[in-house]
């Protein structure tokens, strides 16, 4: 394998936050030739702009044409980011697991084909590691996760995964990158989690309090930009230094935690849904019990890249980043610890004398 | 965390948690009454002592409750929370430590200071208290103010609140990786290798140790080069003499036993305080693993150093058995 910059990129899912930076980012370095923007839809206006000399190709990655697309414009390196989370924002599950999986098996099809395909970059995410309470406190890259994801985003992934390893045992001399990502937050980008602590009062699993591990958007697409430009292949975990607990999460976001029963999870959770605030899956309930942290090592050291925000700078920025205004201000907190303080004090000395003076 | 400091008053933070035993000196002498009313009295202030000692304590409390309000304070990679465990369970555990069980603590001085070690204990009570109560002395009773990470059963995690709550005092689940994880990263970590066996073994079994689970903590202090820490606790066996098991209940219930005891369930709850025995914490000679010939992998090796950890365990017993002469009052 040759250590070659890229000179004809094909980003999947521009029309989102993440692979659009990716795209505007590498647009904006004169070394590549081309870069080219895939998408069913076409990106927000405010992203759009962002996305300079990017090729817009509006495509669907589950349709031959893509493949067309690919040999016609001899693209070296594909970076398959379009990977969805969010059954609500792809027209419902069903549509989501088909752009997922089925939109990878044509892309991955289409690849194998054409032979100008240097490398490989998938946007995988943690979820693939699932979440119990039989985990291992971090999982590491070599870990596989107890029972197979059983639905949603997560099984999405997983099967993804396992097609992106069938091509690259087909096309060995294919540099194959899977990145999985922790739960991503920040000031930009939208995810379930960024909808869910954006909630006034936020829906908890009583008795249950999870681990979180984030990761800054800006990471995310710095992580991205380099898997993009260098070659590094192999399977990385990307997350941010650090954990949050869920509840402790939810009290630096000033919001409010609504403990349900595990039992009534699923009917909040749909009735939720059904008022497009949140997503709550299975998985993603999950997720609420046990939370996930994964070990980065493999990622500062093989991959070479430190994220700049830990799990609680990347959240403390979400926050701020988005006004998030606290129920109980900060302030009022700091201020009604001095006043008690004070009143203890004053209360001490004025006991203080009387008393004396009854003796 | 320097932005936790408001007050003056407060000095003892979580960026000043004593790791090494170079933090304990200035923390003590900086505001030893703030410290010792916190440690002694608790959360509560008392009337009776000076005022700047209480005022102290209370700072501390309302710097604790901002600091948890906020959620301003840190957790580790496994979902530990020195905050929470030196303010609340801790405290809440120190009665019953000091008052209740009168637990003596001998050969503390074979526990590291500092670096990472695998505290090996014998494990008995039909409730599990005699490893809360180890962490309470390694806690109270080292001159490190160690923090015990304990190692505990799969069904402990899969139980709503008590799940959290054994994550949030620093408990992980009992895999390798997580074992070994820990004691490469320098902490203090407590295994109880009976399990279930241990514990929940009937009255008339008391004080004879069970098998030794598969040797697995044996192979992760091996692999990770840390020194091992047995451990004899006397007493605990005494709290809760498990007379009988009725094996249906706890098949409905998910649980390993469901015990009988002279007073449970028979007086109902007051059946679930346990009986004031006097209990005794041996830590006995450190075993170096990192000058050992062989590697983990080597099932015999694994088998023998298991062997002499369990007889060391066991000799400990019998001779604090034989020191004793009454299971309450020592």
């Amino acid at each position: 394998m040759k250590q070659v910059p890229p000179s004809v990129v094909l980003v999947t899912g521009v029309s989102r936050f993440l692979p659009a930076q990716l795209a505007s980012r590498l647009a904006a370095e004169p070394s590549i030739e081309r870069v080219l923007g895939v998408d069913t839809v076409p990106p927000p206006r405010d992203l759009l702009r962002q996305l300079g000399r990017t090729e817009l190709v509006r495509a669907d990655i589950r349709n031959p044409h893509i493949a067309k697309v690919i040999s016609s414009a001899g693209v070296d390196t594909v970076v398959h980011a379009s990977l969805s989370a969010n059954p609500v924002g792809s027209g419902g599950r069903s549509a989501m697991k088909e752009m997922n999986v089925i939109g990878t098996m044509q892309l991955l099809a289409a690849c194998q084909r054409a032979e100008s395909v240097q490398r490989l970059v998938l946007k995988s995410t943690a979820a693939v590691y699932g979440a119990s309470s039989r985990d291992p406190a971090l999982f590491t890259e070599a870990m596989t996760p107890k029972e197979l994801p059983s639905g949603g985003y997560a099984k999405d992934a997983a099967e993804i995964e396992g097609y992106v390893r069938g091509f690259g045992r087909r096309r060995p001399d294919v540099s194959v990158t899977m990145l999985r990502f922790t739960n991503l937050i920040g000031p930009q980008i939208e995810t379930v989690l960024t909808r869910y602590f954006a909630l006034p009062v936020v829906p908890t699993v009583l008795g249950y309090d999870a681990r979180v591990q984030l990761l800054h958007e800006q990471d995310a697409v710095q992580v991205l930009e380099r898997a993009t430009r260098e070659e590094l292949p192999g399977v990385f975990n990307v997350g941010g230094a650090g954990v949050l607990m869920l509840s402790q999460a939810i009290r630096r976001a000033g919001r409010l935690p609504f403990p349900v029963p595990d039992m009534a999870v699923g009917a909040v959770g749909r009735a939720l849904r059904s008022a497009r605030l949140a997503d709550f899956s299975p998985g993603q309930v999950r997720f609420l019990n046990f939370g996930r942290v994964v070990d980065t090592t493999k990622l500062r050291e093989e991959f070479g890249f430190t994220p700049r925000w830990g799990t609680v700078e990347a959240f403390d920025d979400y926050v701020s980043g988005r006004h998030l205004r606290p129920v109980i201000p900060p302030e009022r907190v700091r201020e009604a610890e001095q006043r008690l303080l004070t009143l203890a004090q004053t209360a001490s000395e004025m006991r203080e004398v009387p008393c004396q003076k009854r003796v | 965390m320097p932005e936790a400091r408001v007050i003056p008053l407060h000095t003892d933070d979580l960026a000043a948690r004593p790791k090494a035993v170079d933090d304990v000196g200035p923390l003590n002498g900086a505001d030893p009454g703030a410290d010792t009313a916190n440690q002694d009295a608790g959360t509560a202030a008392a009337k009776d002592e000076p005022p700047a000692e209480w005022e102290a304590a209370l700072a501390d409390l309302l710097a604790f409750a901002r600091r948890r309000i906020l959620g301003d304070y840190q957790v580790d990679d496994f979902g530990f929370d020195a905050d929470l465990t030196e303010n609340i369970f801790i405290p809440l555990l120190r009665p019953l430590y000091k008052n209740w069980f009168r637990v003596e603590t001998v050969g503390m001085h074979n526990v590291p200071d500092v670096g990472g070690a695998l505290v090996v204990a014998n494990h008995s009570g039909t409730v599990p208290l005699d490893a809360l109560m180890t962490a309470v002395a390694l806690y109270d009773d080292h001159p490190a103010k160690r923090h015990l990470r304990m190692l505990g059963a799969d069904l402990l995690f899969r139980t709503p609140v008590l799940g959290s709550l054994a994550r949030k005092s620093g408990n992980t689940l009992a895999r390798n990786e997580d074992a070994e994880r820990l004691l490469s990263s320098g902490e203090l970590v407590g295994v109880w290798p009976e399990g279930f066996k241990g514990v929940g073994k009937p009255f008339a079994d008391r004080y004879k140790l069970q098998r030794f689970g598969r040797g697995g903590f044996v192979s992760a202090a091996l692999r990770t080069k840390t020194p091992i820490v047995p451990a004899a606790i006397v007493g605990a066996e005494e709290i809760y003499p498990k007379i009988g098991d009725l094996k249906p209940l706890a098949r409905l219930l998910g649980l390993p036993y469901f015990p009988v005891t002279p007073t449970f369930p028979l007086l109902g709850p007051l059946g679930a305080v346990p009986l004031p025995s006097k209990w005794y914490i041996e830590f006995g000679e450190p075993i170096p693993t990192d000058e050992i010939e062989g590697d983990a992998d080597d099932p015999l090796l694994v088998f023998n150093l298991t062997d002499q950890v369990r007889e060391t365990i066991q000799q400990t017993l019998y001779r604090l058995l034989g020191q004793r002469r009454n299971a309450f009052l020592g």
